[in-house]
């Protein structure tokens, strides 16, 4: 009290912390409030969705499509557990041969899209596919199992998402101390007991945050439940939508997806934490258990994985793409789409960016509970599947601004929502790079806001920038569902190519845009790794 | 002499890129601590993990109460061998409580039994109220407890300790070091002890084996490797800082700071060193002066002075507190022990015949 009042004896009236930026809590708010009126739309238009709605919600048939989205995802949770830990064992801490090359190897199906492994699995297992083509040629054969249905996108979403399990099962196997596992022995168990009783519970948050990452990839995904022709909620949206008059159920379905969806993600980041908490100080690199005979075992294990995984599709692609190339495949069935896709994705790239500016400043240069809020609320498009915001925008725009509605513009405020998310995190690590004293030295030198943003933040974070930009680029590249919805008619991209094509069973035709989308999700895992070993080593500093 | 608790022999240890443990022979004594000490890389931890069973000698045996651990065709694995280890970074288990830590090794016995040992174990490190908290809320010597109650509480035949006072502050290490050193005694255990720290030996150690390069350099009581280093290396390690060469003349020994009369059982004219500490020089100014002074450092109770001899050999010498001499002061120094001093010849401590008589506790 005494202090305050001679300083304000002093100084006149006491000087809150410059009130710099404040003015940006505007845009920021009117982004986060342009994020919410689509998804505020869907739940005003699903209450309204009047009683026949909420029958068909409780009808056999709704429950049985979120009984068999939930039963798929936990079955894929559990395949990729089953996978993911013993590959991630098997290159950490046995003797395996050629373990450095099968840990590079391994997590590399991460960078093919669902939807085109979906496609390459169809084209070879399916009616008129490779394999019937071949086995009908030489043996006669006309029917085969059918890859369609709840095993086909078990399978196939197994072999893409087991990599999550896998990395995060090898960083804690790779770290963990040495000691814990020497600890345990001398207190009498044996190797196998130690697993059970020390390393798994090591590995136990890491392991339970991955496999909800990889429910969350299977609650979410559209193209590969579509192609492969399993009804789960994405699936049941887009063909309620497609089919019915009253898209009201749609929404509701929608709902219904976003609160498992939020669930599971709640679930993910409380057991990220956890995990964060246990001590990795590995003085000694692990031992590596000698495998003698079970050699053979684990090579046969690392060997079919990579086999249906990765070189399986990759396969199957080249096939395509040669026959393609052979039967003269027009060069238009893949250039305009890229076109359509790269300017697409670049538009939604700027925009995202710029927009996320605001709120990412307000975040991490003025902690308030007000920009916390904003921060949070930016997130929504984590929380909400690709499908969903592209059907609340269908309704919004149809209903509330036509003129708007069937434009690129929709396609990109979509894009905006889905991607804001990833943006924001890549400029608010540079911003947190940035100390506030280069800013205020440069306000003391007599600059103005925003001339000291112009001359002194920007130029520093635009490397930060520069990854945002290029990660929103190459993930709207591959993004299929809310292009699908959304997209003017007419425009094509690469991701509706391959839809188009593969619905038609123009194998050949999506060969090509397939690849360019692989190679472009491989620069983009790339980008991805950068950015979380930057953050890493920030964090450790 | 007392039984012989574990016996190593001829142990060998080679990794890919260096060779750990050379030839190791060591014996613990039923009922005592026996603290390995030596530079890192002198394979003191890799002996220690050899006696537990972490890793498999190359060569060698490693016996228990006569019976092998390790041998050619047998290897006893960690779990059956019934020794407790603390090691230098705890290694608690993060996921359990300190009271399941602690009882992790307490298995095939009813709850009750179980819950009575873990805490009187905890009572005895003095932690009965931390049961139920997690190792991450402990302080570092909290952990260091936890972990010795833990590898107490199965009743080890052996306790293997590494470092484990190494990763807390000097205050706690003092008072840890204490504690653990009482413990031990009060229960009667036999212990293996590693250490980098001579001091830390010497306090914690009935007996000390210093090791160096993958050898046993000496094994003996603690006063008797302070006063008979067996070899250069010892002396060193164990603090000496001076080592004068002289030669072998009637009646002792001829060196740059006079004649030190003690009778050495080499001919006259080997060449030595004599191990003369700072404590067993004196200097003053009368007479010829034979050394210059380079530094003093006073260190409260007393000065530690640096002295240029002619050869341009510089040593350390103490004097009280309270006596100053400047820099480049021109002095007399010379040899005031009061007891023989440690003599070598090729770096391997000659033999005199006398018997300081050691107190065994």
């Amino acid at each position: 009290m005494l202090r305050d009042w001679v300083n304000t004896m002093r100084f006149g009236t006491i000087s809150s912390p410059p009130a710099r930026g404040a003015w940006l809590y505007l845009p920021a708010a009117l982004v986060a409030l342009a994020m919410t009126l689509p998804l505020i739309y869907l739940i005003v238009r699903a209450s309204t969705a009047g009683i026949s709605a909420w029958n068909w919600l409780l009808r056999i048939q709704t429950i049985q499509i979120i009984g068999q989205s939930i039963g798929l995802a936990l079955a894929v949770m559990l395949a990729a557990l089953l996978l993911g830990i013993p590959l991630a064992w098997l290159v950490t801490r046995s003797d395996l041969v050629g373990r450095k090359i099968w840990s590079v190897l391994l997590p590399l199906p991460l960078v093919i899209p669902s939807y085109v492994a979906a496609y390459l699995f169809v084209s070879f297992f399916a009616p008129r596919g490779l394999l019937q083509q071949m086995l009908e040629g030489w043996l006669g054969i006309e029917r085969l199992p059918s890859v369609y249905g709840f095993w086909g996108a078990w399978l196939v979403l197994t072999l893409m998402t087991y990599p999550y399990v896998f990395m995060a099962a090898r960083a804690v196997l790779s770290r963990s101390d040495r000691s814990l596992e020497e600890a345990a022995r001398s207190l009498g168990y044996s190797p196998l007991e130690t697993f059970w009783k020390v390393t798994l519970p090591q590995l136990r948050p890491a392991l339970a945050a991955s496999s909800l990452l990889v429910g969350l990839y299977v609650l979410r995904d559209f193209g590969a439940v579509s192609i492969l022709r399993f009804s789960t909620f994405t699936r049941a949206i887009y063909l309620q939508y497609q089919s019915s008059i009253d898209r009201s159920t749609a929404a509701l379905l929608a709902l219904v997806l976003i609160l498992i969806t939020i669930g599971f993600l709640i679930a993910e980041q409380r057991f990220r934490r956890s995990a964060a908490e246990y001590p990795h100080t590995a003085a000694r690199p692990p031992e590596l258990t000698r495998l003698g005979r079970w050699q053979v075992l684990g090579l046969a294990l690392v060997g079919i994985t990579l086999l249906l995984g990765l070189f399986f599709p990759a396969g199957v692609l080249f096939y395509w793409l040669v026959r393609g190339l052979a039967a003269g495949g027009q060069v238009n069935h893949w250039l305009r789409p890229f076109w359509g896709s790269v300017s697409a994705a670049g538009l939604a790239a700027g925009a995202t960016v710029l927009l996320t500016f605001p709120v990412s400043i307000l975040s991490v240069r003025r902690k308030s509970i007000f920009s916390q809020v904003l921060e949070k609320w930016s997130y929504i498009g984590y929380a909400v599947p690709g499908i969903v915001v592209a059907l609340a925008l269908v309704f919004f725009g149809a209903n509330f601004v036509p003129g708007l509605y069937q434009t690129l513009f929709m396609l990109l405020f979509a894009y905006v929502i889905l991607f804001l998310p990833q943006a924001m995190g890549s400029i608010q690590a540079s911003l947190r790079m940035v100390q506030p004293s280069l800013e205020e030295a440069a306000a003391s030198l007599g600059e103005n806001p925003l001339r000291v943003f112009q001359r002194i933040t920007l130029p520093l974070i635009m490397p930060g920038v520069g990854a945002a930009a290029a990660l929103v680029f190459l993930t709207a590249m591959k993004e299929l569902p809310a292009t699908l919805l959304l997209a003017p008619i007419g425009f094509s991209t690469l991701a509706t190519q391959i839809w188009g094509a593969v619905s038609e069973a123009y194998f050949a035709r999506a060969a090509a845009p397939a690849l360019i989308l692989i190679l472009t999700s491989s620069i983009s895992m790339y980008l991805i790794n950068l950015h979380s070993m930057n953050e890493g080593s920030s964090q450790r500093q | 002499m007392k039984e012989p608790f574990v016996e190593c022999i001829q142990l060998e240890k080679a990794y890919s890129t260096q060779i750990a443990v050379r030839g190791v022979n060591l014996t613990v004594h039923e009922g005592e601590i026996l603290a390995v000490v030596g530079p890192s890389g002198c394979g003191k931890t890799t002996t220690l993990r050899l006696i537990a069973g972490f890793e498999r000698p190359d060569r060698g045996e490693i016996l228990m109460l006569g019976k092998p651990l390790s041998q050619a065709d047998t290897f006893i694995p960690p779990e059956k061998r019934g020794i407790g280890v603390v090691f230098q970074d705890y290694a608690l288990f993060p996921h359990l409580t300190v009271f399941e830590n602690v009882a992790f090794g307490l298995r095939k016995q009813p709850a009750s039994q179980i819950k009575h040992r873990v805490n009187e174990m905890l009572a005895l490190v003095g932690l009965t109220h931390h049961s139920k908290r997690m190792p991450h809320e402990l302080s570092g010597g909290e952990r260091q407890r936890v972990a010795l109650a833990r590898a107490l509480a199965p009743r080890p035949n052996l306790l293997l300790l590494d470092e484990p006072f190494s990763s807390l502050d000097m205050e706690l290490r003092l008072k840890l070091r204490e504690e653990v050193r009482s413990l031990l005694k009060q229960l009667h255990l036999t212990a293996l002890f590693v250490t980098h720290d001579q001091e830390e030996a010497l306090y914690m150690g009935d007996r000390l084996a210093v090791m160096n390069q993958g050898l046993i350099q000496q094994v003996d009581y603690p006063e008797r490797v302070f006063s008979h280093p067996a070899n250069r290396f010892v002396a060193e390690f164990m603090g000496n800082a001076n080592l004068l060469p002289g030669k072998v003349v009637e009646g002792g020994i001829e060196t740059e700071i006079g004649l030190i009369q003690q009778p050495v059982e080499l001919p006259p004219g080997s060449p030595v060193e004599l191990a003369v500490r700072a404590d067993d020089l004196a200097f003053d100014l009368s007479g010829k002066t034979n050394g210059v002074i380079l530094s003093r450092t006073f260190k409260g109770v007393l000065n530690v002075y640096k002295i240029r001899l002619q050869s341009g050999l510089v040593v350390e010498a103490f004097q009280p507190h309270y006596r100053f001499f400047p820099e480049g002061q021109p002095v007399r120094i010379f040899a005031d022990a009061g007891h023989e001093l440690a003599c070598f010849h090729n770096g391997v401590a000659v033999s005199a015949e006398n018997h300081i008589p050691v107190k065994v506790r």
